[in-house]
């Protein structure tokens, strides 16, 4: 009998990390906790819903929501595409052309913004024509803040849906084939399927960046109320003038990051595990 | 109207070149160790891999022609292929699964949906028509993967390593449906096995492919009983017994009868044995081997490394003798001899008949 206790100790012994580890850990965990705390602790309640509700909350409330999800439905369309040519198609450089695509992940955005003035702005390589051709002035102005919110956020939905793509089988499509399917048709039916968890857990990731991005943004785009000037953008400026609503503001941000983060499961976030496999 | 191959293709290990032809309705099976390029035969020949050098033509129409540049796509060549996993869309419905062919093909869903059922109810599989495929078994999933591969009508019919995956139930219910369809409605066949009885149940022809060559091909008989290679021979050498199973001991439709083990299910059966376990006397023999019978010898195949005789008699058999052992006997082709086979060396498989 004493015996028995003495291994079922030792194996939850075994299990449990040692008191060291759990220690350190909880540093990590305050680190991570207490400017929440901290912020929360700070925020005016009492003022909180009008602060909130001022013109100027409200407008770059709503600019944020609609650049990002603009900023969102681009990294889709072009984000896709890109993620199956660099999963399924080996060209010589695509190592290269991959990093490249990527860049922006790792990137300080300030400097993402600066080589966007300097591919679209007025003196930029293709500034000049775009006006010319379409009349489009895209630094300063909304269509700006979804293509630096882009540019930061796409790479987000690409490493994610690549990942899926990657660790995929590939036998379902093919018989989708000897089916008589083409490979749009088999793409739409048997691959997308599958999937799907990648691409929503890519997507509401490139999301949540788009509706994060300052630092291309106010580069790029600049910082006009009403035109440019998003969610981060006024918090940043509140700072100095108003403080409080600066702080409501960080909580809408921080209430919806969090909240995404806990609406994706956990190997959505691990990328191929569950879109792997296909059964 | 018929499938004439001659082609080649680099893989990573080797080069393949396999040269297969197939008449209309015909069935051939390609048999051959796992890496023999079998898989790599059927890639090429649905279109899923491009050949290198050579044709491919399926009912005269040139579909693969490496040197003219000639490549039609796999939905367009009207190959029905049945993947050794089923390979069945987990996202959709049985009904939907089998309805994908025509659906893929621009037919209306409902037409689709209305011969999707058809199919069905051909391997009586209509109660799962509303089920996923993952609540299949391995058996029923199979059958659904042949019902929708033949829902399309394909020219040809490529069958991968069907039964490979299966129990021996399940195996014995698939070549069941296989040699209905055959019976009902020929369908050209090309059959990938590694499993002989696959290949006895269903194919007229076989050809014999180790690392991407055919060293062998000709009537399933022809090849059993004049193997060019060891290999060839332990894969091909099968003599079957079917009858009925009852108190085991095996009773053939003409009456003859085979011990067989005594845990052996009752009922139809296919009773295999090997050459090697086939051992033949000149008298009577006594003791442990109580199948025996007294045979003529129609063929001999001498090699250096074994002998292989084919007896007619009661129950036709397949033996394989060491060089000596034949010399001992001196067997030649007329003789009467007797032939043994312990009840131990019999292997009983269901025999779900037609």
């Amino acid at each position: 009998m004493s015996e028995h206790r003495g291994t079922r100790a030792r194996s939850v012994g075994l299990r449990r990390p040692p008191l060291a580890i759990i220690a350190i850990a909880a540093v990590a965990i305050a680190f991570f906790a207490l400017p929440f705390i901290g912020l929360l602790w700070r925020v005016p309640w009492s003022d909180a819903w009008s602060l909130l509700t001022t013109t100027s909350s409200l407008t770059a409330l709503r600019l944020s929501i609609e650049t990002s999800l603009w900023a969102t439905a681009l990294s889709t369309i072009f984000g896709v595409p890109l993620a199956w040519v660099l999963a399924r198609y080996g060209f010589p450089g695509r190592r290269v052309v991959r990093a490249l695509c990527l860049l922006s992940l790792v990137l300080p955005p300030v400097v993402g913004g600066v080589a966007l003035f300097a591919a679209y702005g007025r003196r930029g390589l293709l500034g000049d024509s775009l006006f010319e051709w379409f009349g489009l002035r895209l630094p300063f102005s909304a269509a700006g803040v979804v293509l630096a919110q882009t540019f930061i956020a796409m790479p987000f939905l690409v490493l994610t849906v690549e990942a899926a793509l990657r660790g995929l089988d590939q036998r379902p499509e093919d018989a989708a084939r000897t089916l008589g399917a083409s490979r749009w048709y088999a793409f739409r039916r048997v691959t997308l399927p599958a999937i799907r968890p990648a691409l929503i857990a890519g997507a509401v990731l490139a999301w949540a960046r788009a509706l994060g991005e300052f630092g291309a943004t106010i580069t790029f785009a600049g910082n006009f109320p009403g035109r440019t000037q998003t969610m981060p953008l006024s918090v940043y400026l509140a700072l100095e003038s108003n403080p409080g609503q600066a702080l409501v503001l960080s909580v809408v941000m921080i209430a919806i990051s969090f909240g995404v983060l806990l609406s994706l499961r956990d190997q959505w976030l691990g990328g191929s595990t569950e879109a792997g496999s296909s059964r | 109207m018929s499938i004439d191959a001659n082609f080649q293709i680099q893989l990573a290990e080797f080069s393949s070149e396999v040269e297969l032809k197939l008449a209309e309705g015909e069935v051939l099976a390609v048999l051959g160790p796992n890496g023999s390029g079998k898989s790599t035969l059927l890639r090429a020949l649905s279109g899923l891999q491009p050949i290198e050098s050579g044709v491919i033509k399926i009912h005269d129409v040139v579909v693969d022609d490496a040197e003219h540049s000639i490549f039609v796509m796999p939905e367009h060549r009207h190959v029905g292929v049945m993947f050794q996993s089923s390979e069945l869309f987990t996202n959709l419905s049985v009904l939907e699964n089998v309805a994908f062919g025509l659906r893929s093909r621009g037919t209306k869903r409902n037409i689709a949906r209305v011969n999707a059922a058809e199919w069905l109810e051909r391997f009586s599989l209509e109660q799962f028509a509303q089920r996923r495929p993952t609540s299949l078994s391995g058996g029923q999933a199979q059958r659904v993967a042949l019902a929708r591969a033949l829902a399309t009508n394909p020219n040809l019919l490529l069958l991968d390593e069907p039964t490979a995956a299966l129990d021996v139930r399940a195996k014995a219910e698939i070549r069941r449906d296989l040699l209905r369809l055959r019976q009902q409605r020929p369908v050209t066949t090309l059959l990938v096995t590694h499993d002989p009885l696959d290949a006895f149940a269903l194919a007229d022809q076989i050809i014999v492919l180790e690392e991407g060559r055919v060293v062998q091909s000709g009537a399933l008989d022809d090849v059993a009983s004049h193997p060019r290679s060891r290999h060839i021979a332990d894969m091909v050498g099968l003599s079957l017994v079917r009858g009925e199973v009852r108190d085991g001991a095996l009773t053939t439709p003409s009456g003859a009868r085979l011990v067989v083990p005594a845990d052996s299910p009752s009922g139809l059966s296919v009773a295999s044995i090997r050459p090697a376990s086939v051992s033949l006397h000149r008298a009577e023999p006594e003791g442990s081997a109580r199948n025996a019978w007294m045979m003529t010898v129609t063929d001999i195949d001498r090699h250096p490394e074994r002998v292989r005789a084919r007896l007619n008699g009661p129950i036709p058999l397949l033996a394989e003798l060491t060089p000596s052992g034949a010399e001992a006997l001196a067997l030649t082709v007329g003789d009467t001899i007797w032939a043994s086979v312990k009840a131990s060396e019999v292997t009983v498989t269901p025999d779900l008949g037609t």
